[in-house]
């Protein structure tokens, strides 16, 4: 019942995010999809991607967009506003990808697969959350993906750092 | 939802009564008098105060955008409020025991960025938008050192569950399920030899424990300053530059609920602090051979006793850091803005990241 809630509560905000004309608004409706996926997260018992997820778009990504929507508008009209264009192009693709997701969805059969089959609802035991679970795997099977990724990071920062840099005065 | 009611009657007590200490402790410190009219020693002053707020016009400006205007107060508190969810009060009184309740409070805090973004904007007034500009880019850069003093302490305690990490530092660490026969060491230094799990009171507080938390103690506080807006880090609300900040407009119920919330962060942020370096809900006193104070001060686990002195322990040490940060903002003059940033990512920031290194290294001590 809660899922429906949240479920719906994301569709309807995702769906004014892309309707509406006002920049700043969009970015707020973000906030609340952000919000119900988090709760549909944790309602999935993956605690700590939906704490991850509330951590890195809400308190990174999100503010970061507001912060440029506001440093770049009201210098003449009252807010920023987007137009349409791309619209043929953008039709197309959204509908190609979504014939894709169907087609891909209902091969898999999901209510079919053996281990959904035989899973338990009581996925956390006797622990109290999958911390433990996901440092043990990303320490052993996953290390070097998490390395990679990283140093991927490193890259960005030491990037943004120079790209930030006055040059004039170097 | 017992729970929210009760976090919600404590919390409003303890802002009533820390708006009038922040009065008092003003005027003392200025060789004044403060309120004295309501109330023996103008203790009702604060009453009165929300009693005249609630009664006050609800003004919403002409030109505001009046839904995010709105909305904004009810973000903001709530956010701060999410955060207390995962505070524990007594040794088995918490609202959500959570096993990641570091993270998630951490997480939850920065959901008050953008309820302040949304205030500045919605209320369209230059000051109000500077403030919330400058108030978020404030908790923004002051949110890397905080995080990562708090990043130490779980280093150390090996766990982002607040409850866990308060049984640690304490005389009764081996009645938490899962630390049965865990060890506390003298200065977590295991080659001392000297076994402190069940001498308890201050020589288990993390500060004590591993003194490298010390200064991570130190780096947390000030951050916690500036994330909660208190003086010196004040510049969002900046009377005399910027009229009020981010709640220029706000008026009557409104103002009283941003009132709130700001003073909600205050609290939420010391309580953080006890938890996570003053020993939590402990008492100070510990067991000395046959005089078992530690014992005597800590109650029945489970009883009444337990939770009155663990409810009494971590208030009256959160009441101490509060009233640091009250006379602090009688002591210091405000940072101007190219000093707030090298403070925070010059100095503190480097110090964090050395304190982090340090604590992995106090941690293969401690085992």
């Amino acid at each position: 019942m809660l899922f429906y809630l949240f479920a719906a509560l994301a569709v309807l905000s995702g769906a004014y995010m892309v309707l509406t004309r006002n920049l700043l608004y969009a970015g707020f409706s973000l906030l609340l999809t952000l919000l119900s996926v988090a709760a549909i997260y944790v309602l999935l018992f993956a605690d700590f991607v939906a704490v991850t997820q509330l951590m890195v778009y809400v308190g990174g990504v999100l503010v970061l967009i507001l912060f440029g929507i506001m440093l770049s508008s009201r210098m003449h009209d009252k807010s920023v506003m987007s137009e349409n264009t791309n619209l043929g192009w953008g039709i197309t693709v959204s509908l190609l990808t979504l014939v894709g997701l169907c087609y891909t969805i209902w091969q898999a059969k999901f209510a079919s697969l053996p281990w959904l089959q035989a899973a338990d609802t009581d996925v956390l035991g006797q622990q109290k959350s999958t911390v433990q679970n996901i440092g043990i795997k990303l320490m052993t099977d996953f290390v070097l993906p998490f390395e990679v990724a990283s140093l991927l990071l490193l890259i960005a920062l030491i990037g943004a750092a120079y790209i930030a840099t006055d040059k004039n005065n170097g | 939802m017992l729970a929210f009611v009760l976090t919600l009657v404590l919390l409003l007590g303890i802002v009533i009564v820390l708006a009038y200490a922040e009065r008092k402790v003003a005027a003392f410190m200025q060789d004044r008098m403060g309120p004295t009219e309501a109330g023996p020693y103008g203790s009702l002053q604060s009453v009165l105060d929300v009693v005249k707020l609630l009664q006050k016009e609800d003004i919403v400006s002409a030109a505001a955008d009046k839904k995010l205007f709105k909305l904004a107060p009810i973000l903001i508190f709530a956010a701060v409020f999410a955060g207390f969810a995962v505070i524990p009060f007594t040794p088995d009184l918490i609202p959500a025991g959570i096993g990641i309740g570091v993270f998630y409070l951490l997480a939850i805090i920065s959901l008050d960025v953008v309820g302040l973004l949304m205030a500045g904007w919605g209320s369209n007034n230059k000051y109000a938008m500077l403030g919330a500009m400058r108030s978020v880019a404030q908790i923004v850069s002051y949110e890397i050192p905080a995080g990562l003093a708090i990043l130490s302490v779980v280093i150390v305690c090996q766990s982002l569950d607040f409850q866990e990490i308060s049984y640690q530092q304490g005389a009764l660490m081996n009645r938490f399920p899962g630390l049965e026969f865990e060890t506390n060491w003298l200065f977590g230094i295991e080659a001392l030899g000297i076994d402190t799990t069940r001498i308890g009171g201050i020589t288990t507080w993390n500060v004590f424990r591993a003194p490298v938390l010390l200064v991570a103690f130190v780096i947390y506080f000030i951050a916690s300053l500036a994330e909660s807006n208190r003086a010196p880090f004040d510049i969002p609300e900046a009377e005399s530059e910027l009229v009020a900040g981010f709640h220029v407009e706000y008026s009557g119920f409104r103002f009283a609920v941003l009132f709130l919330a700001e003073y909600s962060m205050m609290v939420l942020v010391s309580l953080v602090a006890v938890i996570l370096f003053l020993g939590s809900w402990n008492t100070p006193l510990p067991n000395i051979g046959p005089l078992q104070l530690a014992y005597w001060t800590t109650g029945t686990v489970g009883g009444l006793s337990g939770m009155l002195w663990g409810g009494f322990w971590l208030l009256s040490k959160t009441f101490v850091l509060l009233f640091l940060q009250l006379q602090i903002r009688w002591t210091y003059p405000r940072l101007r803005v190219d000093q707030l940033m090298h403070l925070c990512w010059k100095v503190l920031t480097p110090i964090a990241l050395a304190v982090v290194l340090l604590a992995g290294i106090w941690r293969l001590l401690m085992i």
